[in-house]
């Protein structure tokens, strides 16, 4: 189906015209244009349901590097209907809190095309089938968030914030591509769908297990998971509507997405399963246990992001053990805890963007974030109370809340993985998933409590605020309101999201299991007094007694000083790195161009020179060579003469006329073989360059003879004797062995095959025309390079730009 | 640079019609005969080039008053652009075609999407190859 390629690139063209109409209305309304992308494409997608809940899939291919097996295939099933919703349907709610939201100030051009190009390159992340694509949509994502995360690119800590989310995002993203390379040497294609419906003979190969920790590190960096969470409360430097869309609804949930999608390919593994479920199980705690020490609100909403993905993705890893040994009445149940986790999903992303939405609201009405300076504003901003309790009992797990329903869920599967014989599992591991899982809600309760009650409850300081405290313009409270009321809405009707949403999600996350009973489960509020409910009631009580008595036990946080922690193990690392490369650079960046020609003829000489006496196997056959004519040695021996001349010359005009004799010569000798395109190209150049050159040294100081001792003189023209000697002798073994076939039998069609009868063009327009392209575009990178650094040179008054 | 020579200055206003011509002419013949995009951009650079080195920049910009990086610019985003052509009907990135026309005064000519991507290679060409020299002789 065209329409899901299409709606791929919709937002990156409407991020290309967002400047113009910005320079036409320059005013916040921009954000009404923009906000009819997502609406429409929310829409659109919308429109699917009904078909795609009925198990329909739609495919659609574009050729694009076919004979790689590199195109462009969207898929659209089930599990990327949820996030196709969830990125539009969230994008559009952000974009209309942010109209009202961003000061007319800001630079609101630069901040919707950013935003577009995000929401396009989440769009491609998930319809895309074909891994290599896939994974430039991926870094597309990490490279618009970098973008936004550092949208106040004159703070340093936004800075900071954009290039640690940037570095962690793309190394794992990096990782992750070695592990589709991987994927694809093993199974012989890119396309998701087919490695699928053919793993299963490829699972004994000894790099299946590599390739599935690689791309699951690609999912954890991107996910903010142990270890790798480090960059997400950093990331909240950027403005709130962008944490609120990137860093709750959607750029996090990227990784979750990528699990979900490879659940099919790696869940029968017991490797899948304990990296999966630990990691996830650990960060959920690991992140609870953090956000409760937060003074900052956005803080605290960032280390219960984390903790919260941390729950879905151990969901997924539990879920995954019904894959393994196959489709059986048994291991049905399992699938209850993937269930669960597409449940949170769409719960966590409305329920997150409810606080983060409320969290912007207090902090632009009051001008702080601070809980410590906060409190008692429930009277004064009554309606962003009440949506802070809506979303915020909704994350602790209470009822009416959606978030009620899939922590029940999630408590019902880490009990029924305790049954679970496979894996060697024992009744000690067994029952530490649970009993951390219950820890950890705990803590979900406290920081919950913590995040609603300090700021609206108790005394308002009003001369602590900057800002006078009065209840957020309508506008403001629109997007927030909607999605507390989807919080109370999936409560009353979870089986309408089970039915049209969850349902196709979960067959496209177990296929061999289609249709099977108990797939998809009832869901209801009340579900008897059994396991789960008394472990909510413990969580309630214990949790209500650790926020009732907080400040006596906040100490322990005091326990371990901060530069344990992982962030100043990065910072510690980075800081060195920069001090490592710092160092290095000084030695070898003397300024002197002689220098580095040294560096590289040095390079040249060891390794290709080295090379072939390493091998020793090189043979030089010039019995096939045609015979020199007198002309070609009439060149050569003005070209030998020439080059010798240029390192006697006095003047530095002498020097470059000799080069240019040199390059002529080339030319000429390029007639002589016969090869007019590249004696015209070659004699251009060189007019041209000579041109440039002179121009170059108009500006140079005088040319002075340097002064060199005879051991310096002796020692580069042994280097200079020895890169001619490597070069001819290269020349000669290549004119004398033939290993391959020419590649001029591969041109000798070129009148069919292109209709040229030029063959450089046809090679050029043609058969490599996407080097031709490439060539293109780095021609035009080099010629910007040039005008910045001669152009665009920073006065002596914008050195303190840097730091403010 | 200052130069004041009037027989350089004389011959240049003729030489360089002749260069942009065989520029141009090189360009549209290189599907079959030497010449194409590339060099025909760099041609036409080089009447460029002698143009700014014989007048000085003020002068030649009254007469060819064009941004050269948005050339530069231009030419890259048609070069891939045309690349993007061909997906829409369906085939591989960059696939190119050609095909047969009767034509009012040219009689049978033959037209081919390569001349578009060949353009972009030529503008693309003409407008770095401007801006460095222009950069470079204008940074005292």
């Amino acid at each position: 189906m065209l329409t899901i390629t299409i709606a791929i690139f919709i937002p990156f063209l409407a991020a290309i015209f967002v400047p113009f109409i910005y320079k036409r209305v320059h005013s916040k309304h921009i954000g009404w244009f923009v906000i009819i992308v997502p609406v429409t494409l929310f829409i659109v997608l919308a429109s699917f349901i009904p078909a795609v809940s009925k198990g329909k899939t739609y495919i659609h291919t574009i050729k694009w590097i076919d004979s790689a097996g590199i195109n462009f295939t969207t898929y659209f099933d089930g599990l990327s209907m949820i996030f196709g919703l969830l990125i539009t349907g969230v994008g559009s709610l952000v974009i209309l809190y942010s109209i009202y939201y961003l000061s007319e100030r800001e630079a609101l051009g630069r901040f919707y095309v950013y935003l577009l190009m995000f929401m396009g390159s989440m769009l491609g992340v998930i319809f895309s089938d074909n891994l290599m694509v896939l994974y430039v949509f991926w870094e597309l994502t990490s490279i618009s968030s970098f973008l936004l995360i550092a949208f106040w690119y004159h703070r340093k800590k936004s800075r900071s914030g954009a290039q640690k989310s940037m570095l962690i995002t793309v190394s794992g993203g990096v990782g992750m591509l070695a592990g589709f390379i991987i994927l694809h040497t093993l199974t012989g294609s890119y396309s998701v769908r087919e490695i699928i419906a053919t793993i299963g003979q490829y699972t004994d190969e000894s790099l299946f297990i590599p390739a599935m920790l690689l791309i699951l590190l690609g999912a954890f960096t991107k996910s903010a998971q142990f270890p790798f969470h480090i960059w997400l409360p950093d990331a909240m430097e950027a403005p709130t509507p962008v944490s609120a869309y990137l860093h709750s609804a959607t750029m996090v949930k990227a990784g979750i997405y990528l699990v979900a999608r490879f659940t099919p390919v790696f869940g029968g593994e017991a490797v899948w399963f304990y990296t999966v479920t630990g990691v996830g199980i650990f960060t959920l705690f690991w992140g609870s246990v953090n956000a409760v020490r937060q003074t900052d609100l956005k803080a605290l909403l960032a280390y219960s992001t984390i903790s919260q993905l941390g729950l879905i993705m151990s969901l997924f890893g539990l879920g995954s053990a019904a894959l393994n040994g196959g489709y059986s009445a048994d291991s049905v149940i399992y699938t209850q805890a993937t269930f669960a986790a597409l449940f949170h999903l769409i719960n966590h992303s409305t329920f997150k963007g409810a606080l983060f939405m409320v969290v912007g609201i207090v902090d632009h009405q009051v001008g702080t974030r601070d809980i410590r300076r906060l409190g008692g504003l429930m009277s004064l901003l009554p309606v962003t109370f009440t949506i802070a309790v809506i979303g915020s009992f909704s994350m602790a797990g209470l009822p009416p809340f959606n978030g009620f329903l899939s922590k029940e869920m999630f408590f019902e599967s880490v009990l029924i993985i305790r049954n679970l014989d496979i894996f060697a599992m024992g009744p000690v591991w067994g029952s530490l998933i649970p009993v951390v899982a219950w820890l950890a809600s705990v803590l979900t309760f406290v920081y919950s409590m913590l995040l609603v009650f300090q700021t609206f409850l108790g005394e308002h300081q009003p001369d602590r605020l900057d800002r006078k405290a009065h209840e957020a313009p309508v506008g403001m409270l629109v997007a927030p309101a909607v999605l507390a009321l989807f919080v109370v809405g999936i409560f009353f009707f979870p089986n309408v999201v089970g039915k049209y949403l969850l349902s196709p999600a979960m067959a496209a996350v177990y296929p061999p299991f289609e249709g099977a009973e108990g797939l998809v489960p009832h869901i209801s509020a009340w579900h008897g007094f059994n396991v789960p409910i008394m472990m909510t009631i413990g969580v309630v009580v214990l949790g209500g007694l650790l926020y009732l008595y907080l400040r006596y036990w906040r100490g322990i946080y005091s326990i371990a000083p901060m530069r344990w922690s992982l962030d100043s193990l990065y910072n510690g690392l980075i800081s060195q790195l920069e001090k490592g490369s710092t160092f290095l650079t000084r030695t070898y960046m003397t300024g002197y161009l002689r220098d580095y020609l040294v560096y590289i003829f040095i390079f040249f000489i060891v390794t290709v020179g080295g090379g072939l006496l390493w091998t020793g196997g090189f043979s030089i056959d010039l019995s096939n060579d045609a015979l020199i004519s007198i002309n070609e040695y009439i060149i050569i021996f003005v070209m030998m003469a020439a080059s010798i001349a240029i390192i006697f010359a006095k003047s530095r005009i002498t020097a470059i006329l000799l080069n240019s004799v040199l390059g002529y010569s080339i030319a000429i000798l390029f007639v002589v073989f016969r090869a007019p395109d590249l004696a015209l190209t070659q004699i251009i150049v060189e007019t041209v360059t000579t041109a440039l050159f002179l121009l170059c040294f108009y500006f140079l100081p005088e040319w002075s003879k340097e002064k060199a001792t005879r051991s310096l003189k002796v020692g580069k023209g042994i280097i200079a004797i020895s890169v001619g000697t490597v070069v001819t002798v290269l020349a000669l073994i290549v004119q004398g062995n033939k290993m391959f076939e020419s590649v001029s039998v591969y041109f000798e069609d070129a009148y069919e095959l292109a209709g040229g009868k030029n063959i450089v063009n046809t090679i050029l327009g043609d058969f490599r025309a996407f080097d031709t392209m490439l060539e293109v575009v780095v021609l035009f990178i080099a010629g910007i390079g040039v005008f910045t650094l001669v152009k665009l040179k920073a006065g002596k008054g914008d050195e303190d730009v840097e730091d403010k | 640079m200052k130069i004041n020579d009037v027989i350089l200055q004389t011959v240049t206003k003729i030489v360089v019609f002749i260069i942009l011509t065989f520029g141009i002419e090189l360009f549209l013949s290189g599907h079959y005969n030497p010449g194409g995009g590339f060099i025909g951009g760099l041609v036409l650079s080089s009447a460029f080039v002698l143009l700014y080195m014989v007048f000085d920049i003020e002068t030649v910009h009254k007469g060819i008053p064009f941004d050269f990086k948005m050339i530069a610019a231009f030419g890259v985003l048609l070069a891939v652009g045309t690349g993007l052509g061909s997906v829409i009907f369906g085939a591989p990135f960059l696939t190119q075609t050609a095909s047969h026309f009767n034509l009012p005064v040219f009689g049978e000519t033959e037209l081919s999407t390569v001349v578009l991507f060949e353009a972009g290679v030529a503008l693309t060409v003409v407008g770095v190859v401007v801006t460095i020299i222009l950069s470079i002789s204008e940074d005292v």
